[in-house]
């Protein structure tokens, strides 16, 4: 089942950039296009419209990528071991999801470095959902030794819809997975590129002072007023672009602006969270503001999928 | 007789699902199996986190023929009819038969239902069975609308017998059944076909697979007793978990790790709950310095350095999660050093409890308040004592171990108490008040902490009922029917003697308050201490109706008025939850309404002891007789009551009295009056229904020669007001009309 060694599966795991591009080459020759990181702050890969929106539809699609994450509340000055308000997620979302999902994933694994002869992997019921997505779908964590290693998922439902054909989803906690396999216990201690080079650098090097600076800034200085201000102009942005006019008089033809309302929607989520962070949002005001997100991103998946279902 | 055997491979089912999945499916395939003829002799399942497996033994190869005969005209009928039925149901004329029947003779149809085959009947039943399977919870993948747990990849269906083994040529959308099966995901993951029902079981053994539940079980928990045997050291695990392991894994492997740092200063509950819930290990400890030394994980493989990749690997998760959990341990004592509970305390009004009910600090309040007045019920807790703990019980819920490791609140509480300097007694309070947890826990025991277990339990029921959050079906999002399971468990296990009904009114005032725009605190401040003078709460509810409007400020009664109605629809909710856990301990239903009909019963352990005395009672010869003779007491008073257009209720005398039956029945009514009275007074109702029961034979005479509908009218409403007086005197313990039978 397990064909090891369709890549340079001898070759060690030096550094963070060795397990990406590992990861890269692995999925891009299992039939993934690769995408790039979504430029705008998110919480984690599944906002990425590579996988909210595509998510939905007919159209096959499978694609892999990187992409940062922010989660303002996270962070720790740089100093805790494993936490941070910026870290990376691999993303991988194949739909419809292969028969042979599970063994590609098993695969990945390999190519990693993590010889499975040796190591007891598990896959620990773990169902997944999204309170400000609208979504949900059914799978595990996976365990290597007792540890969790990735986050896989088969889509149910998106922004309220059923996935038809349904994708699978694998995530990759990169900075864990990567102290796992370089066997760092800090992750500023991390080889970032290869430790013997010249030029080497730790994880540390390139992110210890902007955990710092980012650190305070969620917790202190990010001004709650403007904030809000712009929450709730993403929020009213998001909502005119989807009822504007459909005919779009430049192009004579109908130009529904879903991805540009959904950015929207991914900026108020951002917001929100910086928002959480600074301790201003009490828990009911919490689940006002998370029904809020949801609803954007409710009415860009019903704009996507009458647009492309 | 041929064997049937049916295995669904897919990918890996929940651990907490896989045993009643296989159940399910054993009842489904034995059931349709059944309903179709085939008398199956013994069905069987098994399961792994990735197979459901059933075999059945000697199925009939065909289902039996039926037959089935269709009535048509009488034979002397017209022929036009004759031949009209004949087509109708597709036969010749000559094939109708002639049956004499007690209406005459008649022309039949008899058909005759071919048997099916075995394979035909299997494929049935397998794809209803896979269709309809009742998954809580289940998803469809890739393309395809079959729903199943996880991905179903493979279905092995072969029936075996003494001609051989064959394939059932069942389908499911794509899906096509065969002889073949996989191994262990890693250690033998290769296909293998299958020739017989014990080939299917030997050679998944051989591959690496343990399809048994209990043999996994049993190979796990014994190897972990040799382990702890070995290393002298002390097991502190959990059975539960090692229900959970069991269905992880399909070949398991036991093995000992180190625990490297030094935790023997942090509370053993944080090292339980890192270990056991977040990586499913469990942990040894030093006998006398109780400090955790060696973990033992259960793998999923065997390998071939012995697992000491595995263990390393766990020993580097389980390390950084201690550490992890003793940073956030220090971080708590060192908070404490700093300001004792005091930060925390005030923190707790940032947590919101409930978005209508306020915030964690205000519901500490509550509790303190409602615990306090228990207190004095509860021998022991002195009320003092019982505010100081109430109002640190929820301290812990603002501590990084508590947000970390939720499942700690209490435990973490009672240690922290002792940091903050409060005495032993706190620590016992707080860490018992969440008692009991589950159905069957454990009800505390210290004298503070049942006061505080009451009062949070009762805070969170008179809450949800005045916002009306009450439970309806199976929705209970707040879990208000253990509250009340919890309410009276600790009551009646106990033996507590508590007028509930006060404190219980006192938070209702509390949590209405806060709707009423124009209600001062020190109006609020003098209804409760009023309402706690008052013996009877609902007598005090009464008494503020009828007092003269210009006494009571409106915020006074626009409080009270919903009070009566709130209060009675909980109690009703607390009493049906107490007759649910009564009748489940063997105790009569009809018992249980007689005694709640005729009593408010806050105080629950009285009632139940009222209630234990009926249903033994009841169930005695002397009971069922009294019984048959008051039901006829009453029917004949209902009847005359009916007729008459009055209700029998003054006084009989005994003067008008006519024979010595009567006379003697006047008697011993008195006697029984009084003495019912008296038990009832001393809470004896063994004794009160001993008394009751002399009733029995005086009664059955008066019946036997008495009559009652007499022409003398006075005479007549003489004895009915007799007849009364022994249905009163039955009252007073219990409504005997509801009892059945």
């Amino acid at each position: 089942m397990l064909a090891s060694g369709r890549l340079d599966g001898d070759r060690a795991v030096y550094s963070f950039q060795d397990i990406i591009l590992r990861l890269q080459m692995f999925w891009a020759s299992s039939g993934c296009a690769l995408l790039q990181p979504y430029d705008l702050e998110v919480g984690a890969g599944t906002f990425h419209p590579a996988t909210t929106l595509h998510a939905l539809g007919p159209q096959p699609w499978s694609v892999a990528y990187v992409q940062p994450c922010r989660r303002p509340a996270d962070g720790r000055y740089g100093n805790n071991p494993n936490r941070l308000q910026h870290y990376y997620q691999f993303q991988v979302l194949m739909k419809p999801s292969p028969s042979e999902f599970q063994a590609l994933y098993l695969e990945s694994l390999v190519s990693l470095g993590i010889d499975l002869n040796l190591h007891d992997i598990r896959f620990v019921e773990d169902d997944w959902e999204s309170p400000t997505l609208g979504a949900w779908g059914l799978g595990w964590e996976v365990w290597c030794d007792s540890m969790e290693i990735s986050q896989f998922t088969y889509f149910q439902q998106v922004g309220g819809h059923d996935c038809r054909p349904v994708s699978g989803e694998i995530t990759y906690g990169l900075e864990r997975l990567g102290m796992y396999i370089l066997g760092v216990d800090h992750v500023m201690d991390m080889p970032f590129n290869d430790p013997r080079s010249e030029n080497a650098l730790s994880y540390g090097d390139v992110f210890r002072q902007s955990e710092q600076e980012y650190s305070r800034f969620n917790f202190d200085m990010a001004d709650t007023n403007i904030l809000l201000r712009h929450f709730e102009d993403a929020e009213a942005e998001c909502v005119a672009l989807l009822r504007a006019q459909p005919h779009d008089p430049k192009l004579d033809a109908v130009n529904v602006m879903v991805q540009p309302a959904y950015d929207q929607c991914i900026k108020a989520s951002h917001i929100f969270n910086l928002m959480d962070a600074r301790g201003v949002i009490s828990v009911t005001e919490r689940q006002a503001y998370i029904g809020r997100v949801r609803t954007l991103a409710k009415e860009c998946a019903d704009a996507y999928v009458s647009k492309r279902g | 007789m041929p064997d049937l055997l049916i295995e669904l491979l897919s990918e890996e089912i929940p651990a907490r699902m896989q045993k009643e999945a296989a159940q399910t499916l054993e009842k489904l395939i034995d059931q349709g199996l059944s309903d179709a003829g085939l008398k199956p002799l013994k069905t069987e399942s098994f399961f792994t986190p990735r197979r459901l497996t059933v075999r059945v033994n000697d199925l009939l190869s065909r289902s039996p023929v039926a037959r089935e005969e269709r009535r048509g005209p009488r034979i002397s009928a017209p022929d036009k009819a004759i031949e009209g039925f004949a087509r109708s149901v597709g036969v010749n004329r000559d094939q109708l038969v002639t049956r004499k029947t007690k209406k005459g003779s008649f022309l039949f149809a008899v058909f005759e239902i071919a048997g099916r085959s075995v394979e035909d009947i299997v494929v049935d039943v397998l794809d209803d069975s896979i269709r309809n399977f009742p998954w809580s919870k289940s998803m469809r993948w890739g393309s395809g609308d079959l729903r199943w747990i996880r991905p179903l990849h493979r279905i092995l269906c072969i029936l075996s017998d003494a001609d051989g083994t064959r394939t059932v040529p069942f389908e499911i959308d794509g899906l096509v059944a065969d002889n073949v099966t996989e191994g262990h995901i890693f250690m033998a993951p290769q296909q293998f076909s299958v020739e017989s029902v014990d080939d299917y079981f030997r050679k998944l053994e051989d591959a690496k697979v343990l399809v048994d539940e209990a043999v996994r079980r049993r190979r796990i928990t014994r190897k972990i007793k040799q382990l702890v045997t070995q290393s002298h050291l002390e097991l502190c695990g959990h059975d539960e978990l090692v229900d959970e392991i069991v269905n992880l894994v399909e070949w398991p492997v036991v093995l000992l790790g180190d625990i490297p740092g030094d935790y023997a200063h942090m509370p053993r509950e944080i090292i339980q709950s890192a270990l056991m819930k977040h990586h499913k290990c469990l942990c040894l400890y030093h006998p006398e310095s109780r400090k955790p030394e060696k973990f033992i994980t259960v793998a999923n493989r065997q390998t071939s350095d012995s697992g000491s990749a595995i263990i390393a690997g766990t020993e580097r998760v389980i390390s950084a999660r201690l550490e992890d959990a003793k940073f956030f341990w220090e971080e708590d004592c060192h908070a404490i050093k700093q300001n004792g509970f005091h930060t925390w305390l005030a923190a707790l009004d940032n947590i919101t409890f409930h978005h209508e009910l306020g915030s964690q600090a205000e519901r500490v309040e509550r509790i303190a308040e409602a615990a306090a007045v228990i207190s004095e019920f509860v021998d022991g807790a002195s009320p003092v004592e019982t505010v100081r703990s109430a109002s640190v019980s929820k301290a812990d819920l603002v501590s990084k171990i508590v947000s970390e490791y939720p499942e700690l609140q209490g435990i973490m509480g009672g240690y922290y108490a002792i940091m903050a300097d409060y005495p032993q007694t706190v620590l016992e309070a707080v860490q018992e008040h969440y008692l009991p947890t589950g159905a069957t826990d454990r009800v505390p025991q210290n004298p503070v902490a049942i006061a505080i277990a009451l009062a949070d339990r009762l805070d969170v029921l008179t809450g949800f009922w005045v916002i009306d959050e009450k439970p309806t079906g199976s929705q209970d999002p707040f879990a208000l029917r253990r509250s009340a399971l919890s309410v009276f468990r600790i009551v009646l296990e106990n033996n507590l003697r508590i007028p509930l009904a006060a404190v219980t009114g006192c938070l209702l005032i509390r949590h209405n308050s806060t709707r009423i725009e124009d209600l001062t605190d020190d109006d609020l401040k003098k209804i409760c201490s009023k309402a706690k003078e008052y013996d009877c709460f609902l007598t005090f509810l009464s008494e503020v109706k009828v007092t003269p409007r210009e006494q009571v400020p409106q915020s006074f009664l626009t409080l009270t008025e919903n009070l009566q109605e709130q209060l009675e629809d909980l109690f009703g909710f607390i009493h049906e939850r107490l007759r649910v856990f009564l009748i489940k301990q063997g105790v009569r239903f009809d018992a249980i309404d007689a005694c709640l009909a005729t009593t408010f019963g806050d105080d629950l352990t009285l009632l139940a002891k009222r209630i234990r005395a009926l249903d033994v009672f009841l169930s005695s010869s002397n009971g069922e007789n009294l019984i048959q003779g008051f039901k006829r007491a009453n029917n004949i008073l209902i009847q005359a009551e009916s007729k008459d257009g009055i209700v029998y209720s003054s006084c009989p005398d005994s003067s008008l009295a006519e024979t010595q039956c009567e006379r003697d029945l006047f008697a011993i009514l008195d006697i029984v009056t009084g003495e019912i009275d008296r038990a009832l007074q001393k809470e004896d109702y063994e004794g009160a229904m001993r008394s009751m029961s002399s009733l029995r034979a005086p009664v059955d005479v008066f019946f036997e020669e008495v009559k009652i509908n007499v022409d003398d009218m006075a005479v007549r409403r003489n004895r009915l007001e007799l007849l009364n007086g022994v249905r009163e005197v039955c009252h007073k313990i219990a409504d005997l009309t509801l009892v059945s039978g």
